[in-house]
């Protein structure tokens, strides 16, 4: 298996579904000649020209909606988001063309579109460019949201999105492009969209982590395990739809978790996850579900600030132990 | 660029330079003056009729009259409480959709806002279809899920009504990058309201229509009241035409009461789409007869403002001037409303007697691909 | 093409209205969305509007008259067009009955929407709220926050760099808080119920003494370690109620209740009543204070003479049978219990669930034990029959040939150590049943009676109650019962 990084992974899916299907096209801003933002796109306007790898102009409404009618009529389109926080312009189409078309027209109009780019929290860029919005997309029937931690994931997660018939919100970490991890050689490396992966397995405690929290679960799992604390750390890499047997499952197994966002905690992902528990494993249980979460204020730009504003390693052992009673 | 400027200069035809006093103030203008205006817009009318043959004037006015009953049946349904929610009639501008997409071919595509019962019957979704969506019955043509604002039929390239107002306006600039892409020659029909034209999203696809040259005719039907405000409260420019130039974009002002000025004005912008992918925007002026949706109350404007616009009835004018020019007999024009009462009875009787939708409709398409593990 | 035109619904609250004025005369021409009439609705007067155009030709309601929604006012249509039948099924009233039908069946919709456009219109201006909504709406429409609730400061952040520090609670004895509650996480209390171990008994070691899962694993360990160690228990350590019971405590309770069928095969049919908040309310303080079956004991003397006679008499009539104090007082027994069913019961989960039939267990002492074979419906059966039973039983009972069936499922337990001397004791509540009767020896005592002192054979009862099910005053009233009929046997014979 071959040892690449995620942005490579990402780049790998979208030159090998573009090879695969004609309809598929990547449009956003800087997408082509500048070879992408954070380079994820680097190489495809050579190898698929103009008409396929289309920059765009600064107009994430437009360039989205377009997405979609384009999309509603038989391509398949890939719109890259600079960064998923100026998909904050684009929701009316997101949420009100892209997630209800298929319901509204009773049928009809099917949405096969990614919204791919970076999401989540970056560096020292303060409130505007560092924030995670999955639970906003993820709130919505008619989208699937995905978020990748590894670089195989990310491959063949984003494969299988670009295949999918629905509307896909695929928000990948800004700091986690550089991450390297081995992936599949197979030529047609897929991942189904809704199974959760289970990162490493553990019987004292179970943290569901997703994207950035996901590296820092597991560093946190293996310090854990030098204290004589077995922890499970499952990955749902699909936030809509959700795999919540696995979750559970393990939960049964545990008693206890610990759920790790990078978002704010209020009206979460994670605050779903946990409302999901105690719906459907409340009696194995041995203590309260917790969430670590961002913390309820904007991102700050200063460097400690940033830090504290962050669920980290620390933090992580410090919330399993809490669930498990050792403090 | 040059070309494309030339062809948005050339575009402006003699309606729009007459047009200039009246459309800052519609209302201001003496009744003498919009008389000598009519009578010349009437004469117009009468010299063109006899560009086309009598089998595609009958259809047309056909189709006015059918919009025209059909909502008035849904007035009248909708009094009665069989529909429910929003309910934003078209009477008045019949002749806007049906003049526009008599000049599109059946594999043309035509996106509309929330006032889309007329195109969707002029684009060729049955009546029965869509008396029975308006009703939330099974028989819709969105299943019931979609409702007075939802129209969509794929079988005729009708790709629905919008809710947000503006948002159709990318999607439709999308549909004409398919086809595009697609390598067709296939044109799009995006329509909306004046009042849509302040939203960023008319900007952001007028940009990229003419930035990818795509082939696009935007049409912006202007009623000139955005639910209550009217153009004035709400508009700097309220010449919408103009505004096509800050992109580069072909554009013209049509009559929206003359069904042949809109069929001629819309063949211009669909050739321009077809042969030089180039989008158009026609802002076509027109006037609702009826409130912004059935519960309305109409106080923002005047009775004498509103009958001064039914003496211009679209379909009236139509109809007086085919027969002075010898195109339509009484006997004609009764069989014409008589296929038409059939046809508007027939799609009440065929929405009340179809069933309401099964409730495993609730979950269904919510997604195309089936979900591996349901939360549902 | 002529059309209705009907009392139209104007406001989502109207239900007639009252044609105030025609704006038209039959026989004029009218367009769409020209006013017709003025309606007063029960909020405002607004205009009805044509629906379509046309020639005014029926005026079916005259100025001044009130109709229900969906009647129909008017016929629009050609001037020359034949509305005969619109006007006879309009005047016959089928049309607005039909009209009405549907408005009424279609309203929730159609109300709602309007509702919501509506409340878009009210921003456009106070005049257009007072036409045609009134002051309702308005509460509903852009209305102030609630004091206070854009002003509270955020609540601070769950997580944040001190909250690991927030110290842990220190284990405080056993699980229970200040209010007497017990806290115990689910997983702790699911693995307690299904190994038998009594919370009471735990010292929680979670926040706040909270009984979590290592707890319940510490004492199974304990508990395994314990049973190796110790040899049979006496009767005081009551069993945790058999999985049978559970499952029964988690079925739903209809109320009232058929009898059920019990799973035990040939045990007594019941019914369930669900807890009333009282009875569980007592049942949660009192298992909190004492234990899973919180007892209290009430205790009597019974004057045995006449019991004492009745069974020579009986024992000289037929040789064959030899029947002992114990065999009446298990008659006895039987016989209050049905007078007295508040006692033959047993306390479910969500339910006190009412015996129909009297089954009495018996405590035979065997060699290294006891058990409680069960005399079934022994309220029906003879005392000699009870008698032959209880000998059957035991007999079989000490050879340990017992099924299942013969000891589970009673609804009322007597133990007996008179025999033994034993003047005076308690026994231990054996669940689900509700009491248990422990009987002492019965012996010749001083007595005052209509003040002269004499001897009599007396007899020292106490019974433990589940006070969960049974009140002081219940089980007195029962022992009333069975020391009434055990004074004066011949009661048995009404």
């Amino acid at each position: 298996m071959a040892v690449i990084t995620i942005r490579e992974a990402l780049n790998q899916a979208m030159r090998e579904e573009m090879r695969r299907d004609e309809n598929v096209f990547l449009m956003g801003e800087e997408v082509a000649a500048y070879q992408g933002a954070y380079k994820v796109s680097k190489g495809l306007l050579e190898e698929f020209g103009e008409k396929r790898v289309i920059d765009s102009p600064i107009t994430e409404l437009g360039f989205a909606g377009l997405g979609v009618g384009a999309a509603m009529v038989g391509l398949r389109p890939v719109i890259e988001f600079m960064t998923f926080n100026f998909s904050i312009l684009a929701t009316d189409q997101i949420i009100n063309s892209a997630a209800k078309m298929l319901y509204m027209s009773g049928g009809q109009y099917k949405v096969p579109i990614v919204f791919r780019g970076p999401g989540g929290s970056a560096y020292q860029v303060s409130s505007q460019h560092s924030q995670a919005l999955e639970s906003w997309f993820a709130h919505f029937p008619g989208v699937k949201v995905v978020m990748p931690a590894t670089a195989a994931d990310a491959k063949g997660l984003l494969k299988s999105a670009i295949r999918d018939d629905d509307p896909v919100i695929f928000i990948e970490q800004e700091r986690m492009y550089g991450s390297k991890g081995e992936v599949p050689d197979e030529a047609d490396f897929t991942i189904p969209l809704g199974v959760a992966d289970v990162k490493r397995e553990g019987t004292d405690a179970t943290i569901v982590a997703r994207s950035l929290m996901v590296p820092i679960a597991l560093k946190a799992a293996e310090e854990l395990e030098q204290q004589g604390i077995s922890c499970e750390v499952v990955d749902p890499r699909t936030i809509r739809p959700l795999d919540i047997e696995t979750i559970i499952n393990s939960v049964k197994k545990t008693n206890r978790v610990v759920i790790a966002e990078e978002s704010h905690p209020f009206c979460g992902v994670g605050a779903e996850i946990s409302a999901q528990i105690m719906e459907r494993a409340f009696d194995y249980l041995d203590a309260p579900v917790k969430r670590l979460s961002g913390v309820d204020a904007p991102m700050p730009y200063a460097r400690n600030l940033e830090k504290l504003a962050l669920p980290d390693v620390a933090r992580m052992v410090a919330a399993v132990r809490e669930v498990s009673y050792l403090d | 660029m040059t070309e494309d400027s030339t062809a948005a200069a050339t575009a402006t035809t003699a309606i729009e330079t007459e047009e200039q006093d009246t459309t800052t103030t519609p209302l201001a203008a003496a009744p003498s003056e919009l008389r000598i205006e009519h009578e010349q817009r009437q004469q117009k009318q009468r010299e063109e009729i006899h560009a086309l043959n009598k089998e595609t004037l009958h259809h047309l006015l056909y189709q006015m009259v059918l919009i025209r009953r059909f909502e008035e049946k849904a007035a009248e349904a909708y009094t009665l409480g069989k529909i429910g929610g929003f309910c934003h009639l078209y009477i008045g501008q019949e002749a806007v959709a049906v003049g526009s997409i008599s000049a599109l071919r059946p594999d043309d595509y035509v996106i509309t806002s929330y006032r889309d019962h007329g195109h969707a019957i002029a684009k060729g979704i049955p009546a029965d279809e869509v008396m029975a969506e308006l009703y939330g019955r099974a028989g819709g043509c969105s299943a019931g899920k979609g409702g007075s604002m939802h129209l969509f039929d794929r079988d005729v390239n009708y790709l629905g009504g919008h809710g947000i107002v503006g948002g159709q306006i990318p999607l439709g600039t999308g549909v004409a990058f398919a086809s595009k892409y697609q390598g067709t020659d296939r044109a799009t029909l995006c329509y909306f309201g004046e009042a849509a034209v302040n939203q960023g999203a008319f900007h952001e696809s007028l940009n990229m229509a003419q930035l990818w040259k795509l082939p696009c005719v935007y049409i912006c039907e202007n009623n000139q009241y955005g639910m209550g405000t009217s153009l004035q409260r709400a508009m700097s420019l309220q010449n919408v035409s103009e505004k096509a130039c800050a992109y580069d974009v072909a554009s013209e002002f049509v009559d929206g009461m003359d069904v042949l000025a809109v069929r001629a004005a819309t063949e211009r912008a669909v050739a321009r789409a077809r042969q030089e992918s180039l989008p158009t925007l026609l802002e076509i002026r027109t006037y609702r007869f009826m409130g912004h949706s059935m519960s309305d109350p109409g106080n923002y404007r005047t009775r004498s403002e509103i009958e001064k616009f039914q003496e211009r009835d679209p379909i009236k004018l139509f109809r007086e001037n085919l027969k002075t020019q010898n195109m339509l007999t009484d006997e004609e024009n009764a069989s014409i409303e008589a296929r038409v009462k059939d046809e508007v009875e027939r799609s009440a009787q065929f929405a009340d007697s179809s069933p309401e939708p099964a409730p495993e409709e609730l979950f269904a398409h919510v997604y195309a691909n089936p979900i591996v593990n349901s939360e549902q | 093409m002529a059309t209705q035109v009907v009392m139209p619904k104007l406001s989502p609250t109207m239900e007639e209205g009252q044609l105030s004025r025609w704006l038209k005369n039959e026989g004029e021409s009218v367009s769409v969305g020209e006013p017709l009439a003025e309606i007063d609705t029960d909020k405002a007067t607004m205009e009805a509007q044509a629906l379509t155009t046309g020639v005014l030709r029926k005026i079916l309601v005259p100025a001044g008259q009130t109709v229900p929604l969906g009647q129909v006012i008017a016929i629009i249509g050609e001037p020359d067009e034949d509305i005969a039948d619109l006007i006879s099924k309009a005047e016959s009233g089928a049309a607005g009955a039909e009209n009405k039908k549907s408005i009424e069946e279609n309203v929730e919709s159609g109300q709602y929407g309007a509702q919501q456009e509506l409340a878009k219109i009210v921003a456009d201006g106070a005049r257009t709220q007072a036409t045609i909504q009134g002051a309702p709406l308005t509460s509903d429409v852009g209305a102030e926050p609630e004091a206070g609730a854009a002003g509270q400061p955020p609540a601070p952040p769950p997580t944040s760099a001190v909250a690991s520090a927030v110290p842990a609670a220190q284990p405080s004895g056993n699980g229970q808080r200040g209010d007497g509650r017990l806290i115990v996480s689910p997983i702790a209390a699911r693995m307690a119920a299904e190994a038998g171990i009594n919370l009471q008994t735990l010292a929680g070691s979670g926040p706040g003494g909270r009984i979590v899962k290592r707890d319940i694993e510490t004492a199974i360990s304990n508990q395994a370690q314990a049973q190796q160690q110790t040899a049979q228990q006496p009767l005081a350590e009551a069993p945790a109620p058999p999985p049978a019971a559970q499952a029964q405590a988690a079925q739903p309770i209809a109320q009232p209740a058929p009898p059920q069928q019990p799973e035990i095969e040939g045990a007594s049919a019941y019914r369930d009543e669900p807890l009333t908040t009282m009875r569980s309310t007592i049942a949660r303080r009192l298992t909190s204070s004492i234990g899973p079956v919180p007892h209290f004991f009430l205790t009597t003397e019974i004057e045995m003479d006449r019991t004492a006679e009745l069974r020579r008499s009986l024992n000289e009539l037929d040789k064959e049978t030899k029947i002992s104090f114990n065999d009446i007082i298990v008659k006895v027994a039987a016989v209050a219990l049905i007078q007295h069913p508040q006692v033959n019961a047993s306390f479910q989960e969500k339910a006190v669930r009412y015996y129909e039939r009297a089954d009495i267990g018996v405590a035979v002492a065997i060699e290294d034990g006891l058990i409680t074979p069960i005399i079934r419906g022994a309220d029906q059966k003879a005392v000699g029959r009870i008698s032959r039973e209880v000998r059957e039983l035991a007999e079989r009972a000490r050879n340990r040939k017992l099924q299942p069936n013969e000891y589970t499922g009673a609804t009322f337990s007597i133990s007996n150590l008179g025999m033994l001397g034993i003047d005076e004791f308690t026994a231990v509540i054996n669940p689900p049943e509700a009491a248990i009767l422990a009987i002492g020896a019965v012996q010749p005592k001083p007595v005052v009676r209509e003040g002269e002192v004499m001897v009599r054979q007396m007899m020292r009862v106490t019974m433990s109650c589940d006070h969960r099910v049974i009140d002081g005053a219940t089980g007195a009233q029962f022992l009333q019962t069975f020391k009434k009929i055990l004074e004066n046997p011949l009661l048995l014979m009404i």
